[in-house]
């Protein structure tokens, strides 16, 4: 596959949030105002985009030689958790405003699904280094444009009349749905078309 | 086999050891300076993370003081000890007058003494039972009895009685609060932590409307006023209350009491 369509395809037709429903706990809980949920969505795009670059290493230089693949998954999660504490750390010294809005949600980017997601799809897909890379970037812009989508609705919806047992997150809930909805739209026969 | 039990072993012992290292290395580059007075405030609140002072657990309310100059008084279950020990720390004054308040349910009625208007079969909670025609008690003000209460007290002070009712352990209570937040009736209130005697019962309707559904309800006969005029007893909307800072004598109120509604605290049961 191209380049262009693997950043196609993990953006829109295979969005990690909206087509594949993975790391949906800081697209609910981060998606308040669109500041931290642009700062969530680059940690979250950094973090992806190296682990999808490491976890290639891991599997090519590590797991494949030594035979031992069934480390695939301890591995990665070892990977990706370093890495978070890395970013961790970073955000904690060049921004503590936004270390203190992402709060518990960053340190969670560790269990997120999404992350070792890319990383196991990746491999799965037999991607070389720069492919993994590019999948990875991809899926985090996926996921910074679903979550910055919705915390732009939201702050839509602060000011909207909402019936008082909707308030908050069931609303939240309901407009994450929709957004699944239409990004139905973006499928295979799309890309086809586009790239022949 | 062996040797892929030792690659396995080898392999994410050292990847863990490397990832491990350039963790400690970039800690030490991206090391942020903490102020010191933030770990001893830590140390000196009580750590119990009620969150009566607004703020997310003992540090966050430890941060918050050297931070954003929050009040140094917030601190309830520390009380005045831990509001002078935070003045000391952050070098100013700390007026601490008020006294120590604990919580107290006012209500004594249980399934026998009060009448129910139909059977709940649902969630235990006391705020989902009132979300159906307001609890099944007749009386809309007492306390349900489910214990919603018991789940949010972060030092377990509330507890279910043999007869019934719940009952809050003043000397645990840290006045936190909590339990006022979540009970959907309104029967909890704050009173001194010195003060012996309680009325327990909540309700406002007339006193024949009282009698009809519960035994151990406040009539408003007024009886604790004339009996114990120096008690600071007073009758108002059909229900009696405490004035606390009135000092006279209380027993004679508890005697005479037809509802047996005024509870002397120091007499176990």
């Amino acid at each position: 596959m191209t380049y262009v369509g693997i950043i196609i395809t993990f953006v829109f037709i295979n969005n990690f949030i909206l087509a594949q429903f993975m790391g949906l706990c800081p697209f609910i809980g981060v998606s308040k105002n669109v500041e931290s949920a642009v700062g969530m969505g680059f940690a979250v795009t950094f973090v992806m985009s190296i682990a999808a670059l490491a976890t290639w290493a891991i599997q090519n230089f590590i797991l494949v030689p030594l035979n031992i693949e069934f480390l695939q998954t301890i591995t990665f999660i070892l990977m990706i958790a370093a890495l978070v504490q890395f970013v961790e750390m970073f955000i904690q010294k060049s921004s503590p405003s936004l270390y203190k809005a992402l709060g518990i949600y960053l340190p969670l980017i560790t269990t997120n699904c999404a992350v070792l997601g890319i990383a196991l799809i990746a491999v799965r897909s037999d991607y070389n280094a720069l492919e993994s890379f590019v999948a990875g970037i991809s899926a985090g812009l996926g996921f910074l444009l679903a979550i910055v989508l919705m915390s732009a609705i939201r702050e839509k919806l602060d000011s909207e009349w909402v019936p008082e047992p909707l308030k908050g997150t069931p609303i939240a809930f309901i407009t994450g749905g929709l957004m699944a909805l239409a990004f139905m739209a973006f499928d295979k026969a799309l890309l086809n078309n586009l790239i022949g | 086999m062996i040797n892929r039990v030792i690659y396995a072993f080898l392999s994410v012992g050292i990847l863990g050891g490397a990832l491990g290292l350039a963790l400690a290395y970039a800690a030490k580059i991206f090391a942020v300076k903490k102020d010191e007075r933030v770990g001893a405030l830590e140390e000196i609140l009580p750590g119990v993370n009620c969150g009566a002072c607004g703020y997310p657990g003992c540090s966050g309310y430890a941060e918050a003081i050297v931070m954003e100059d929050a009040e140094m008084t917030l601190c309830s279950p520390g009380g005045a000890a831990v509001a002078a020990k935070i003045g000391e720390i952050m070098g100013a004054e700390v007026n601490v007058s008020s006294e120590k308040m604990v919580a107290q349910i006012m209500c004594r009625g249980t399934r026998e003494t009060s009448k129910t208007k139909f059977e709940y079969d649902g969630i235990q909670d006391c705020n989902a039972l009132h979300s159906s025609f307001g609890g099944d008690k007749v009386c809309p003000y007492g306390c349900l009895g489910l214990g919603s209460c018991i789940d949010v007290c972060p030092v377990d002070a509330i507890a279910k009685t043999e007869a019934g009712y719940l009952e809050i352990d003043r000397d645990k209570c840290i006045s936190c609060g909590k339990c006022i937040d979540v009970c959907p009736t309104g029967v909890i209130k704050m009173i001194p932590y010195n003060a012996r005697h309680i009325v327990a019962c909540n309700s406002t309707d007339k006193g024949g409307v009282v009698r009809k559904y519960c035994s151990v309800g406040c009539i408003g006969c007024k009886m604790c006023e004339k009996k114990s005029p120096e008690g600071g007893f007073k009758v108002e909307n059909f229900l009696a209350a405490i004035d606390y800072s009135a000092e006279g004598s209380r027993a004679e109120a508890v005697e005479v009491c037809p509802a047996k509604c005024i509870i002397d605290l120091d007499v176990v049961e």
